[in-house]
């Protein structure tokens, strides 16, 4: 539906002489559910990092909505339409599940508009609608802080989904989940895509092949192999990087 | 005063050579002068005359001042002091005494005799046996700037080995040319005052250009080259000042690149650790002087001392208090300060709000002149030293010891550094321990070129912070070169801005530095620097 | 409801001081003047607390160089008070200040036109504190200078601004600062009854700054703020320009600083460059942190209740006091790291 897409060519990024990723490149469609797994170290953190203007690329590109995010920052690659939810859930502790919802709202961000801002109907109905989504209708008025970690990871996401995105990259959503847990969290990606584009990034091999995706595996920065599950999972090379040589 | 009539053919000779064809010609004659037996002889036979008629005397007088034989110093004194006697045996010998003794005349002077002894013994005491009053006499000389004291100098100059006084002398030597009435002698003069550094020499051949139009382009030229001397020695002394600061603020910012940079625990009362390395300087020094033979051990021994001393302050700051606060960094900020003010005020209590006099050994007093004239404060030449000592010591701690490995190791990793066996809680309380003892060590220092007074670290906090800060946290070479860096720039905008502005000055280019590389000069990259 | 009717109650019985003081010396319920003139100055501390706990407490902007922002404000309004004295001075100059005259000053610098009116150097008191945290917030939010960095940062700018104040030719009367004030807006300084105007002038003044800081928490202003101060990389990533909010709550913060300290000096009668030292930016942090960050109450309380200490302390064991101030910054951070409001709270649920 929504008609951008992510276009990641040739981006090289060096620590101190390491090379995180090397050359990567890397189309994800409009609308597409993505999964991308690999090794530790294979770049999938810094590949977002770059995404999401964290970041500077060496070299490459990365187009989305018609500009280079490369020579954009953080919140204006946000304003763009890119949500990104974190390994480690960061949501504001200090804040109610509401407010946290609100605070992603859509809306102007300045500091004199948020001074001024005064809660209309239409995003009130909003955030409900996503409350709903996530499952934590029923705890609006907690703080935060005081979520399990299953939830915590779903405000996150709605969180991300507040912001109306085009394009989602999520980082390990299940990691220390139960089986319960990442069963739904599937289920609420594979909800989300089709209206936007949605990155995954992930280790659990049973959760991506609940998302039932195409799936791409990074290797030392680089793309080592792209395709559907089965397909991957059957490829050579990727046997080797994953069950050793 | 007319020249005497035996310099002219001297003089003549000069006009034929190069001028510095002179030098060896003086040196020659300062050799025939002072050798030669037949000057000896010259002494002799000119003494009688001090007896003479007053015509004769003040002959006499003005001979043997260019003479030059500094036996003639102590007569030429006692006669203008009116004590001079001429013994019965015909010699002569200043009063000793209130009586003279038998047989015994004093020798009586009028006022023509008084004005040639001033002229004499002026020049006399250029080749006398004490360098003070050789230099006095230089100087009088110098302001003298007459021709007829040429040869009088060159003959000084030739005998003199003290590099002051004959600096002077060189000066005075081509003070004296200027005043000559042959073109090529002011020439000589010129030139001679045109290779010096010194303001004076500036003075005098500004002050020669009205009279001599006609060598004006060399005058000129002789200016700016003693300008551009002297340009390079304010350079080179402000290298120094900048270097001075700068090994100041490397001891007092290695402390804080340990225990900031390392542990990033951020310590306020680090200041006040360095005053108390100076106290301890103090206390030891006051120990010292009533054991003799410790006492000029003193400074060496409150090396240790105040290390042992602040790093054991330290050690127990950090397993009372910090260790509580790990991960929350305002809070250490602000615990860490109120230590440092309740150090600061029992310090304050215990020894007084006055300063605390710290003596210098001698081997660090006094001032080194390298050429060129430059001056170097010998205490400050040791503090640079100590403090690449210091740093060196610090780099070894950490890469050659096992207390740098597992103090890395915790840094890296303190999770696995644990199950490693390293005990992490020891680690931290020596890694601080250890950063507080390099404050210790930079309080020695301090305390030979600042007044130790329990305020003593305020002034160096916040200037060290900008070190680490602009160095790059955690990284030692880091913190060396933005401790020189940021002395040689304070030094370096002093002279434009004064000492005030130039430190407002530094600090905005700091917070403007800290705009194109926010983590510092060496900055980690990569998920260590997320942190 | 409770809470506000004892807030009330506290500023009505702060407004009942200079009432009490202008009682008969000997009727049983008469203040004397020094206590009227010492609340007088908790006051403006209390506003200089809530400035600090605006930036602190809510946005996690730890600055210790506020007392820069209340001494520029002190010294604008002292600038005023300076012109105000005119031909009353010891020289008698009909326009320098006594200080100028000493220093050969033949002229009013160009930058002390416009203080003769009350109203300029009044916005002065604001604007100045406001500009410069503009632009030392601007360097360093917009290249993510946080935490200590940022503490460290602002305390090397009052630390600057103090050695610059002490220079004579700043043409701010160097080490001596201003005094010898004579007036202010046609009342003699030094009578109760101006002592008194101060006072209520203060004390509005705090009320209204609390009054309005309460309104900007609850508004999503604050809980943005509260959300850079829990997550400053997160609330980005929402689409927040983070660099913006912080600005906007410093340069706010400065100017309730320079307000508060344009409100002190006429009362103290004096301002001279020590007030920039960097001790007295951080003494100021630790009335927030004792009284309790993150509220405004708090912050209140903790100006209050250590300068209390203090008066008392200094008349007693002067000695001590900086050794109580020490022990009170390693108590707040260790064992109360909520404040007194967060001992209250403990027992009262």
């Amino acid at each position: 539906m929504s008609g951008t897409g992510l276009y990641v060519d040739g981006v090289t990024v060096t620590f101190d002489g390491f090379r995180a990723l090397n050359a990567l490149s890397l189309v994800v469609e409009p609308g597409e559910l993505r999964a991308v797994i690999g090794p530790n170290g294979a770049g999938k953190t810094t590949m977002m990092d770059v995404i999401t203007g964290k970041t500077r690329p060496d070299t490459g590109i990365v187009r989305f909505a018609g500009r280079d995010l490369t020579k954009l920052d953080e919140a204006a690659i946000a304003t763009l339409g890119i949500g990104r939810k974190f390994q480690k859930p960061t949501v504001f502790d200090a804040l109610t599940v509401f407010e946290n919802l609100e605070l992603a709202l859509k809306a102007p961000r300045g500091p004199i508009a948020c001074l001024r801002w005064v809660l209309a109907g239409a995003a009130r109905a909003r955030i409900e609608a996503i409350m709903e989504q996530i499952g934590l209708a029923a705890r609006r008025e907690d703080l935060a802080g005081l979520l399990s970690h299953g939830q915590r990871q779903w405000l996150e996401i709605g969180m991300l989904l507040m912001q109306e995105p085009d394009l989602l990259l999520v980082d390990e959503p299940v990691a220390g989940m139960t089986d319960h847990e990442t069963e739904q969290t599937a289920a609420l990606l594979r909800g989300i895509a089709g209206t936007r584009s949605v990155v995954v990034v992930e280790h659990d091999l049973e959760f991506v092949r609940a998302l039932d995706c195409r799936v791409t595996v990074l290797h030392e920065g680089s793309v080592l192999s792209e395709g559907s599950i089965t397909h991957v999972q059957a490829d050579p090379r990727v046997i080797e990087v994953y069950l050793g040589r | 005063m007319r020249p005497p009539p035996f310099r002219g053919a001297k003089k003549e000779a000069a006009e034929l050579m190069p001028w510095f064809f002179l030098r060896g010609l003086a040196a020659a004659l300062a050799l025939l002068l002072f050798l030669a037996p037949a000057r000896a002889q010259e002494y002799e036979a000119l003494l009688p005359g001090l007896a003479g008629g007053f015509a004769q005397q003040a002959e006499t007088v003005e001979r043997l001042g260019l003479l030059g034989d500094p036996r003639a110093i102590p007569l030429l004194q006692a006669m203008a002091d009116a004590r001079l006697l001429r013994l019965a045996d015909g010699s002569f010998a200043p009063q000793q005494g209130a009586a003279p003794p038998e047989g015994a005349t004093l020798i009586r002077i009028n006022n023509r005799v008084r004005g040639a002894l001033r002229g004499a013994l002026g020049r006399l005491q250029l080749v006398s046996p004490d360098p003070a009053e050789r230099l006095r006499a230089a100087d009088a000389i110098l302001r003298n700037r007459s021709a007829a004291d040429i040869p009088l100098i060159e003959a000084a100059l030739a005998r003199e080995t003290q590099a002051p006084i004959r600096a002077r002398l060189e000066l005075a030597l081509g003070g004296a040319r200027l005043a000559s009435e042959d073109v090529a002698v002011r020439r000589a003069g010129v030139a001679a005052l045109g290779a010096s550094a010194s303001p004076e020499a500036r003075g005098q051949l500004l002050a020669a250009r009205a009279a001599n139009a006609e060598l004006l382009p060399e005058i000129e030229a002789a200016i700016a080259a003693i300008d551009r001397r002297l340009q390079l020695r304010r350079a080179a002394e402000t290298v120094f000042q900048g270097l001075s600061l700068g090994s100041v603020l490397l001891l007092a910012a290695l402390g804080l690149a340990i225990t900031f940079g390392v542990m990033g625990v951020i310590n306020m009362a680090h200041g006040e650790f360095v005053m108390l390395g100076a106290y301890t300087t103090v206390v030891v020094q006051e120990i010292c002087r009533n054991i003799p033979e410790l006492a000029p051990w003193s400074l060496p021994l409150a090396v240790p001392a105040a290390f042992l001393v602040t790093a054991a302050i330290g050690a127990a700051m950090e397993r009372g208090l910090i260790r509580h606060l790990y991960g929350r960094p305002l809070e250490t900020l602000l615990l860490t300060f109120g230590v440092g003010m309740i150090l600061q005020q029992v310090v304050r209590l215990a020894f007084g709000a006055q300063n605390r006099e710290v003596i210098s050994p001698e081997w660090m007093m006094g001032t080194l002149l390298l050429s060129g004239g430059i001056a170097v404060t010998q205490n400050r030449l040791w503090i640079i030293l100590f403090s690449l000592v210091v740093l060196l010591a610090c780099f070894a701690a950490i890469r050659l010891t096992r207390f740098g490995l597992e103090m890395r190791a915790v840094v890296q990793n303190r999770r696995i550094a644990a199950t490693m066996g390293i005990r992490t809680g020891r680690v931290d309380a020596m890694t601080f321990a250890f950063g507080s003892g390099l404050a210790g060590l930079a309080g020695v220092a301090l305390s030979q070129i600042d007044n130790v007074s329990p305020n003593l670290g305020t002034g160096y906090i916040i200037d060290s912070f900008m070190v680490v800060v602009f160095g790059g946290v955690g990284s030692l070479m880091g913190t060396l070169i933005g401790a020189f860096t940021l002395g040689l720039l304070n030094k370096f905008l002093e002279p434009y801005a004064g000492v005030v502005l130039a430190k407002v000055a530094v600090l905005v280019g700091i917070m403007l530095f800290i705009q194109r590389r926010p983590k510092g000069l060496f900055a980690l990259k990569g998920r260590a620097a997320d942190q | 409801m409770n809470r506000r009717l004892a807030l009330l109650l506290c500023v009505l019985a702060l407004a009942a001081l200079p009432a009490f003081n202008a009682l008969p010396a000997e009727h049983p319920l008469h203040v004397p003047d020094f206590l009227v003139s010492v609340v007088g100055k908790w006051i403006c501390y209390a506003i200089l607390a809530l400035a600090i706990d605006l930036a602190w407490g809510y946005a996690g902007i730890l600055s210790l160089g506020h007392g820069a922002f209340f001494a520029l404000g002190g010294y604008a309004i002292g600038m005023h008070l300076m012109r105000l004295i005119g031909p009353r001075g010891v020289y008698g100059h009909p326009v320098l200040p006594d200080f100028m005259v000493f220093l050969g000053y033949t002229e009013l610098p160009w930058y002390w036109l416009g203080f003769d009116w009350f109203a300029f150097a009044f916005l002065m008191a604001l604007f100045v504190p406001g500009l410069l945290a503009l632009v030392v917030g601007w360097l360093a939010f917009r290249s993510r200078i946080t935490g200590v960095y940022l503490s460290i940062i602002t305390q090397a700018m009052t630390y600057a601004l103090m050695l610059a104040f002490f220079r004579n030719d700043m043409g701010f009367g160097g080490n001596n600062g201003f005094t010898d004030f004579k007036e202010l807006l046609g009342m003699p300084l030094n009578t109760g009854a101006t002592r008194a105007v101060l006072f209520y002038a203060s004390l509005a003044t705090l009320v209204l700054v609390f009054w309005g800081s309460a309104h900007l928490t609850q508004t999503k202003l604050g809980r943005v703020l509260t959300a850079i101060r829990d997550a400053e990389s997160r609330t980005r990533f929402l689409g927040y320009n983070v660099t913006q909010h912080k600005l906007f709550v410093f340069v706010l913060s400065a100017m309730i600083a320079g307000l508060a300290g344009a409100l002190y000096v006429p009362q103290v009668g004096i301002i001279n460059p020590s007030e920039f030292s960097p001790g007295n930016s951080i003494e100021a942090v630790v009335w927030v942190a004792f009284g309790g960050r993150g509220t405004l109450v708090g912050a209140v309380l903790g100006a209050f209740s250590v300068n209390a200490l203090k008066t008392w302390l200094t008349s007693v064991a002067p000695d001590l006091w900086l050794i109580v101030l020490g022990l009170l910054f390693v108590i707040v951070t260790l064992l109360l790291p909520k404040g007194l409001v967060g001992l209250l709270r403990r027992r009262g649920s």
